[in-house]
């Protein structure tokens, strides 16, 4: 039995003919152990996606199943890093993770929460900047925060939406590499969104492109078989990697040109329309070099 | 140091000091200048253009008056008593001055004198103290009451008890609104039950809640040692002042970013966590800013209604002063005028200090 599971699952927003059918007909298995990536363009749906798995949506059709146990809502099972970070602004960085350990561990002496909370930090390397704000940090701190909040939880599956899309390439490479040795000390479930297909190859072992929403599913897997760890220097050389990375971008840009094809082409035409320049208020004549001040 | 002097004056929303930090440090005077012009000259031109208009409004009324006396006198007795008329105004004797808006120096006067009654009053105080000190211990050790001075406030001592009264009425406004606030802002269906009341009874006159609040005082205090006029016009205050922070307070606790919410979901907070460590610290600009505005209308409804409920303060200070009709009455008003103008605009100011402290930068955080 698969660890995490979706069923024939659709789901919509709005109701009559505002009603946007954003996902349709999602089949995934995730095994125990695994990293698996989801790529896909934007408004997609992947964070729709997400967020049936993590419980803050339900699906309309079909079930979400973690360890055979449909998901009635979020729970700490689940850790989940965020797209936007989404961390508390007026809290540090420590009383951000020792939210969740609070939450995971609420039998803990104060002692250990502290010592867990510490370790965590230590583990995304921000010792250093554990009393600081979420202000006084760079992007990509923010984000290893979030991702030591995620794990602070202690969950069975992590759940990544984007979590690097925001950060400048260099920032992405070394924070992908650091989830990747972070994962591969206890292996838990992990799930990561992107629309990146290299990110996905770096760091998963099976990526399932998302076809364009609406109606958005999931289009067949590609097995990722390179030997961890990889490093992007050397994996950049391997005709494989090349291969492997042409036929998912050429399967993701083949459905993204047939969404369009199916998509009405409305031809809108433009009133015939002279604009009027709006005037300036003339006291004196304007001079050559004069800038115009409408205010 | 320096920079430090420079924050803290724009903290405090001194901020048009800056330029002159900066010029006396003698860096980059040109630019410095002007911009201290700007900031601190230009501003100061703006209230002498104000005190030259107000002298020659207050110079017109005064002679239109005075004329009008004269012509008055002609009219009912004659000649003579017009030509008396006219040395008696030009003499400056009390007895036949024009009542009119009175000119800056006459309020400038004006506000000597009250600073001299002041003193007077506060030995006239301290003498009094002295005396009854003995007569005073004797009576604590019988059980008595001690012997008050019960001598006529002066203008300082009606704002020190205008400034009580506000902060009362704020306390309770902020105790009353804050809770109710929170409460109402985290259910959508309490904030929709509540909504139309609030929209009734936000608009209504302090007047009316002075009168509503006497009604329920004057039956449920009957201990006529207690202060009723002074529980009454805090109450009232409290009462008009509340609506902008309850509002806004259940507005800052709905409105809630919704990556925090999902944030408090996906940790699966309890009702208290959320409570505090989520709904409340995003919400605290919001609130902060109700309390803002709900200082400034309580010092605005304050004169008002002191006036109305005969509690002591600047409001009673001013009716009394018209009732009175002195010669400098009127000249005491605009003191008072101005007074009541800059401790609102100091109050606003300690707010707005405050306010910046609690706020947080979202945008840099987002």
């Amino acid at each position: 039995m698969a660890f995490l599971e979706l069923k024939n699952v659709y789901k919509s927003y709005g109701t009559g003919k505002e009603r946007v059918e954003v996902l349709s007909d999602i089949n995934l298995s995730i095994e125990e152990g695994e990293f698996l990536a989801i790529v896909g363009f934007t408004g997609s749906g992947k964070t729709t996606l997400i967020n049936l798995i993590n419980g803050l949506h339900f699906p309309d059709k079909g079930e979400v199943l973690l360890q055979g146990k449909p998901i009635t809502g979020p729970g700490p099972d689940r850790g989940v890093v965020f797209q936007n970070y989404s961390l508390l602004p007026w809290l540090s960085v420590y009383h951000n993770v020792k939210l969740a350990i609070d939450k995971a561990y609420p039998q803990a002496t104060g002692k250990e929460k502290d010592e867990r909370i510490r370790s965590y930090v230590e583990m995304v390397g921000l010792s250093h900047a554990i009393h600081k704000k979420p202000a006084e940090l760079s992007g990509g701190m923010r984000q290893r925060v979030s991702v030591a909040r995620a794990l602070a939880m202690n969950p069975e599956v992590l759940l990544m939406d984007e979590p690097l899309s925001a950060l400048d390439a260099l920032t992405r490479g070394t924070l992908q590499e650091e989830i990747v040795n972070i994962w591969s000390k206890d292996k838990k479930t992990c799930l990561l969104i992107t629309n990146d297909v290299d990110e996905g190859i770096i760091m998963a072992d099976r990526i399932v492109p998302l076809t364009p929403g609406p109606n958005a599913s999931l289009g067949p897997e590609f097995q990722v078989d390179f030997p961890r760890p990889r490093v992007i220097t050397e994996i950049n050389q391997d005709p494989a990697y090349k291969l492997l990375r042409n036929e998912i971008l050429e399967y993701l840009i083949q459905v993204g040109a047939a969404r369009k094809q199916e998509q009405k082409q409305v031809e809108y035409t433009l009133p015939d329309l002279k604009p009027v320049m709006p005037g300036r208020l003339r006291w004196r004549k304007k001079r050559e070099d004069e800038k115009v001040k409408y205010f | 140091m320096k920079n430090k002097l420079i924050t803290g004056l724009r903290f405090t929303g001194l901020g048009f000091l800056e330029p002159l930090v900066r010029l006396i440090q003698g860096e980059d005077p040109q630019k410095n200048t002007l911009a201290f012009v700007k900031r601190a000259i230009f501003p100061l031109l703006s209230i002498a253009l104000f005190i030259g208009i107000w002298h020659a409004s207050a110079d017109y009324l005064y002679n239109k008056e005075a004329t009008a006396r004269i012509e008055k006198a002609r009219e009912k007795q004659g000649e003579t008593a017009a030509t008396e008329m006219k040395e008696c105004i030009a003499s400056g004797d009390v007895s036949c001055q024009p009542n009119t808006l009175p000119s800056p120096a006459k309020v400038w006067l004006a506000y000597q004198t009250l600073l001299r009654d002041h003193k007077v009053i506060s030995n006239d105080k301290a003498a009094f103290k002295k005396k009854t000190a003995a007569l005073n211990a004797k009576r604590k050790a019988k059980g008595d009451a001690p012997i008050t001075y019960t001598g006529r406030p002066s203008f300082v001592d009606q704002i020190i008890t205008s400034l009580q009264t506000v902060f009362a009425g704020f306390l309770l406004a902020a105790l009353i609104a804050i809770p109710i606030g929170i409460i109402i802002g985290l259910s959508s269906t309490l904030r929709n039950s509540f909504n139309w009341l609030i929209q009734i009874l936000k608009p209504v006159s302090p007047v009316v809640w002075l009168l509503l609040v006497f009604m329920i005082v004057k039956t449920l205090i009957t201990n006529p040692d207690m202060d009723k006029s002074f529980m009454i016009s805090f109450i009232s205050v409290g009462l008009c002042a509340m609506w902008a922070t309850l509002v806004n307070t259940s507005m800052g606790v709905s409105s809630v970013d919704k990556d925090f919410v999902n944030v408090a979901k996906v940790l699966k907070l309890n009702v208290g966590q959320n409570i505090f460590k989520v709904v409340l610290p995003s919400s605290l600009p919001m609130i902060f800013t109700g309390l803002r505005i709900t200082l400034s209308v309580a010092w605005m409804v304050l004169i008002a209604i002191e006036l109305l409920a005969q509690s002591p303060g600047l409001g009673s200070f001013v009716w009394e002063e018209f009732q009175n009709g002195a010669n400098d009455s009127n000249a005491k008003i605009i003191v008072a005028m101005f007074v009541i103008g800059l401790i609102g605009f100091l109050l606003d100011r300690i707010m707005m200090t405050i306010q910046k402290m609690m706020s947080f930068n979202k945008a840099e955080v987002a």
